[in-house]
């Protein structure tokens, strides 16, 4: 998965690329998480809008990465999903979760 | 109603076969030229089987999982996803949402998706003997090829 990653003032930004299945979670997981671990940052940004497939392995990225940054007393915000993404995410329940931004709010 | 087409596969339980899954099963079903939106209802669906088996019916080894797709006359599209795998203790258990035991980072929804993308999902499974979910799609005929010509 091709993944491109960005830090500006405390606030990681991560470009993800590519099909979000649990084959590609897992190495992208330990990407972020690394990431994550080193730049400590108050604010991490995941942008979806590069991914072109994602099934409930999504749910558990954005989940565990939510815990984390919570547990590092950060935040974790999400942008760029498309309707069928928000449609997974809301199976979950994350609709309910502050890590939206602006009109990419699932609805 | 009768068959029109059908496919089978088999393949090893490796996860880089997850796309291989869904990206046969989509190229497949596409010869009933579905809309964009019910191709990828499908793709979610069977990545979601197929992980199963990857995750938890073959959890600390590699088998085979084996997929048939049928497709009938009135747009009906049926996908099963079998494997000879560990099966499952409780499937009514199995079946609730976020119930998992695959660990941290799997959400525990993967039939709850199977359900919302799909229009039906069953599940059979005996323990030690593996487990075969059957899901159907009822996919719009938006134009009949015999009227195309």
């Amino acid at each position: 998965m091709d993944v491109k990653e960005t830090t500006e003032q405390a606030v990681t930004t991560v470009y993800l690329a590519g099909e979000l299945d649990h084959h590609n979670a897992a190495p992208l997981r330990e990407r972020v998480d690394d990431t994550v671990q080193k730049r400590h940052p108050k604010l991490l940004v995941l942008d979806f809008s590069g991914i072109t497939f994602m099934d409930s392995s999504g749910i558990g990225f954005v989940m565990g990465r939510y815990k984390l940054m919570l547990s590092m007393g950060g935040r974790l915000q999400v942008r760029g999903a498309s309707p069928r993404m928000e449609k997974v995410m809301r199976l979950a329940g994350l609709e309910r979760l502050p890590i939206w931004s602006g009109k990419d709010e699932v609805q | 109603m009768k068959t029109m087409n059908e496919m089978r596969l088999v393949f090893a339980s490796r996860s880089a076969n997850e796309g291989f899954a869904r990206s046969a099963v989509s190229a497949f079903v596409a010869q009933l030229d579905p809309a964009v939106d019910e191709l990828a209802d499908l793709r979610t669906a069977v990545s979601e089987a197929v992980t199963n088996c990857i995750v938890h019916a073959y959890k600390d080894t590699i088998g085979d999982i084996f997929i048939n797709v049928q497709l009938f006359e009135n747009g009906r599209v049926m996908v099963r996803v079998r494997d000879r795998g560990c099966g499952i203790p409780d499937v009514k258990k199995a079946l609730e949402p976020l119930y998992t035991t695959g660990g941290e980072d799997r959400s525990g929804l993967g039939f709850s998706v199977m359900e919302s993308f799909m229009d039906t999902m069953k599940v059979r499974s005996t323990v030690g003997k593996g487990t075969t979910v059957t899901m159907e799609k009822y996919i719009r005929i938006r134009r009949r090829r015999d009227d195309a010509l």
